[in-house]
């Protein structure tokens, strides 16, 4: 059964239509990548479908214990408390804070008490925080980041704030993890030890892994499937072989052939 | 009824002087993002201004006006050199503060130097009143009315068809753009304070004629009232600041006409809440999203 | 329990003590005099005032200007109890009322103001604060303009106690999973809300936390100070408020500490000189967002565990 379940989603922003039609389909433990040209929409579906835009039209649905849920309109924090945890094409971390916190904030929804508790330091208040202490540590060491965790995450190289925003997502403990252009940036020697860190953490944390990516080395390694965005419409939809020869994606990308 | 259309008069004239202060705030905040708190006190201080224009230099209504306005143009962009160019790029926090600070200095320079009293504003126009239909309209109403919409189509001439005012309405929309196309923007957000200080100035010496007093905490709660009428209208939005500005001057005269003198203060801090919650960018104002 | 009394609680437990064992000491010898005894008193008010301020702005980055109006219904509420209940179980009734009172005016407010960004949030917020203020002005049981004039009721102890008590709350909240939630939202709201927080909900608590303190400072105000008016809590007091946060550094709860004691010593040693001290108000307003934005602490809070670094640190770049 689907995962998540996109059909016919619009969004239209005045007189611009950034995404028209989508149809999606995104299966257990799947590595789907999202591809295409500049401006062709693919961070404006990212932004619908964890709940940042309101779509014009159409449906999201999400697998909630069975069932398809549609999700369509609701608010960022609800999407991500059903289990859809993304990243961001421009890295927004909380700089000011440390690494470690920034971790923290991101396990916020599962930390088991209130604020009541927590002004009156409460015993469960000192339990809680010994334990997202350890779970926050635990991330940061699958991330490669645990020795810099009292570090400030502004004052973190790029590579390893990208690393951090990824941390950051699966703190939140999701289903699904939306990535927007994790290696942008990026050498290929960090793109390929991002690839390995994807892989790894899609296994681990049996997660579904959709991504936007303009580095192809990557995307063609580790996606299963592939979409093609342009102008807002999907183009084509396969796997690495099929998008690679297919007329129209090279078309979209090169522009028409000679 | 005649107390409706008493109120519509009077609130005319108490708009014009709200909406020339509006004009200030709007043309700043559409060019730089910034709330000049300390525009109310130059409205103060271009009523000082014409005060002394009055009384030392011996001049009348015309001459202590045209003074009043260039002497508020230069300390406008004084303050803005001085004060908030170094502030350009920090948090709209950093330079809202900012100009909290430089509002708190001229106030307490003015009292300072000026004393703290009240100061009785030479009558230097006709005191005389039309009477009609149950109705009084004065000469000074007249005056003031009339030397708004003046002074407004003068600006409207200026943003719509000069080079400056084109420079102006660029820089509002993207600075760094209107830079790379070769406009000073240095410059163009000098002559917006300017004009708008100047405008400011000419409320502040229509009002110590209009009403006779003058002190120098006069600026803060018609500037507040001021503000209020330019996010009414669309902050950023010339005309906006000049309709706000009527609508709120009626409105505060209405309330007041009717008994609520007490309230008429509370109920231009609503009109701005409920404003702020059905459209926040204002009457005339367009929305724009934050890009994710 | 164990974990309550550790190294970071104790330290700041033990200094707390050790201020108030050394300001009694002083104030029965007689060092501090009933003239300075005002000033600690507008210290211990200021610093509440502050902190809670800071919870707003500092911490969940909300620019709120209407501080003033909770103090205001706080001191009124505690000043119209004692009115009717002319004891300290009135005026403790008095403050129960003004914290209710206010958490509800406080969710009010939030509610439609907190949506709005950055200039129009502290304008709206301006705007709550001079509507309270004005209707304060306009209620007869609050005698109006002329205002009420109140018993001395409280001592040094009790301010101090009330003093622990509220920077225990606050500190407590922003040490803490609310708090971090709180953080967040300022440092960036739309991460925030992507990583699964309700940014209303935490921007409306530090809200109501902030406004319901400053209704405790307003109670504090109106029992120690004889005369409550409207026209001291304007726009211009919540101003007030406003720069010891940003001198200390909005984000630093010491900060807000340290500039409250500052502000208020500098205050009363300016007293003869009423005017030079507005016009040095504001040139240091200007001055300090021109070249040193973040105040005097910044985000950073001050710690015997920083102090100790820091000195180390010194240590070593000598060697």
């Amino acid at each position: 059964m689907n995962v998540l379940k996109v059909s016919g989603l619009t969004k239209n922003f005045g007189g611009l239509c950034a995404v028209s039609n989508v149809n999606m389909e995104l299966n257990e433990r799947e590595l789907i990548g999202l591809i295409g040209p500049n401006g062709a929409g693919k961070t404006t579906l990212f932004n619908l479908l964890t709940g940042v835009y309101e779509p014009s039209s159409g449906k999201i649905e999400l697998n909630v214990d069975g069932k398809m849920k549609s999700i369509g309109g609701l608010k960022p924090y609800v999407v991500t408390a059903m289990g859809l945890a993304r990243t961001f094409q421009n890295i927004r971390l909380f700089k000011s804070q440390s690494v470690l916190d920034n971790v923290k904030i991101a396990m916020h929804k599962n930390i088991k008490y209130g604020t009541a508790a927590a002004i009156l330091r409460l015993p469960k208040f000192y339990a809680e925080e010994e334990r997202v202490q350890h779970e926050a540590e635990e991330l940061l060491k699958v991330v490669h980041l645990y020795d810099k965790k009292d570090e400030l995450a502004k004052n973190l190289p790029y590579g390893e704030q990208r690393r951090l925003e990824i941390a950051r997502a699966l703190a939140t403990s999701p289903k699904i993890l939306f990535l927007d252009e994790p290696a942008a940036g990026m050498n290929p020697q960090e793109t390929a030890e991002l690839t390995e860190l994807i892989h790894k953490i899609k296994e681990d944390f049996n997660l579904t892994v959709i991504l936007i990516e303009h580095d192809m080395s990557l995307v063609m390694t580790i996606c299963e499937r592939i979409y093609v965005l342009d102008y807002g419409k999907l183009i084509a939809h396969g796997n690495p072989e099929e998008i690679k020869n297919n007329p129209r994606v090279i078309e979209a990308y090169l522009g028409e052939e000679i | 009824m005649t107390v409706f259309f008493q109120q519509l008069i009077n609130g005319l004239s108490l708009g014009s002087i709200y909406a020339l202060i509006a004009l200030g705030y709007t043309m700043v905040y559409g060019i730089i993002k910034l709330i000049n708190f300390a525009h109310g006190d130059i409205y103060m201080l271009g009523a000082y201004i014409g005060f002394m224009a009055i009384t030392v230099l011996g001049v009348g209504f015309f001459p202590a006006l045209l003074i009043a306005m260039v002497g508020c143009a230069i300390l406008g962009v004084v303050i803005e050199r001085v004060a908030y160019k170094p502030l350009r790029n920090a948090t709209r926090i950093a330079a809202l503060i900012t100009a909290i600070g430089v509002s708190y200095f001229i106030e307490a320079m003015t009292q300072r130097f000026m004393g703290t009293n009240v100061r009785a504003f030479p009558n230097v126009l006709s005191t005389e009143v039309i009477q009609f239909a149950g109705l009084r309209i004065s000469y000074q109403q007249i005056y003031i009315f009339v030397t708004t919409i003046v002074l407004m189509l003068i600006l409207q001439t200026i943003v719509k068809k000069t080079k400056v005012g084109r420079a102006m309405r660029a820089v509002s929309v993207d600075a760094d753009a209107a830079r790379l196309m070769g406009i000073n923007v240095d410059a163009t957000i000098s002559y917006t304070f300017a004009i708008g200080s100047a405008l400011a100035g000419a409320a502040g010496v229509l009002v110590g004629i209009y009403y006779n007093s003058i002190n120098p905490l006069m600026g803060m709660v018609p500037g507040v009232k001021a503000f209020i009428a330019a996010v009414f209208g669309g902050i950023g939005i010339v005309p906006g600041a000049m309709f706000g500005g009527f609508f709120i001057g009626i409105a505060e005269a209405l309330v007041s006409g009717y008994g609520g003198s007490l309230y008429k203060d509370a109920v231009v801090y609503i009109i701005l809440i409920v404003i702020l919650i059905i459209k926040p960018a204002g009457l005339l104002g367009k929305n724009v999203k934050e890009k994710v | 329990m164990k974990k309550m009394f550790n190294k970071y609680n104790l330290c700041w437990i033990l200094s707390m003590i050790g201020s108030y064992v050394l300001l009694s000491v002083l104030m029965s010898a007689g060092i501090i005099d009933s003239v300075y005894q005002t000033v600690v008193t507008t210290i211990i008010i200021n610093i509440i005032l502050a902190t809670s301020l800071n919870l707003i702005i500092g911490i969940t980055g909300q620019f709120s200007l209407g501080h003033a109006g909770f103090m205001c219904i706080g001191a009124y509420s505690a000043g119209v109890m004692v009115k009717q209940m002319p004891s300290m179980t009135g005026f403790m009734l008095g403050i129960l009322i003004g914290v209710i009172i206010s958490a509800i005016v406080a969710m009010i407010v939030a509610i439609p103001t907190l949506r709005l960004k950055g200039d129009y949030l502290a304008i709206a917020t301006l705007g709550f604060g001079e509507i309270i203020r004005i209707v304060v002005l306009n209620m007869k049981i609050t005698n109006g303009a002329a205002g009420l004039v109140l018993p001395k009721m409280l001592n040094f102890p009790f301010m101090y106690g009330v003093l622990m008590l509220c920077l225990i709350v606050i500190i407590n909240f922003v040490r803490s999973a609310p708090g971090r939630a709180c953080i967040s939202v300022r440092e960036d709201e739309i991460a925030s809300e992507a990583m699964g927080i309700n940014t209303t909900k935490y921007k409306v608590y530090a809200f109501i936390i902030g406004a319901v303190i400053a209704s405790i400072a307003g109670a504090m105000y109106a029992g120690n100070f004889y005369v409550i008016k409207p026209e001291m809590f304007t726009f211009n007091k919540s101003i007030d408020i406003l720069v010891m946060v940003v001198f200390g550094g909005m984000g630093s709860m010491t900060g807000s500490v340290i500039a409250a004691i500052v502000i208020g010593l500098l205050n009363s040693f300016l007293q003869n000189f009423s005017s030079v001290r507005m016009i040095v108000y504001g040139i240091a307003l200007v001055c300090i967002m021109i070249f040193r934005p973040s105040g005097l602490l910044g985000t950073k809070e001050f710690t015997f565990s920083g102090i100790g670094n820091f000195i180390k640190k010194r240590k070593e770049v000598k060697k």
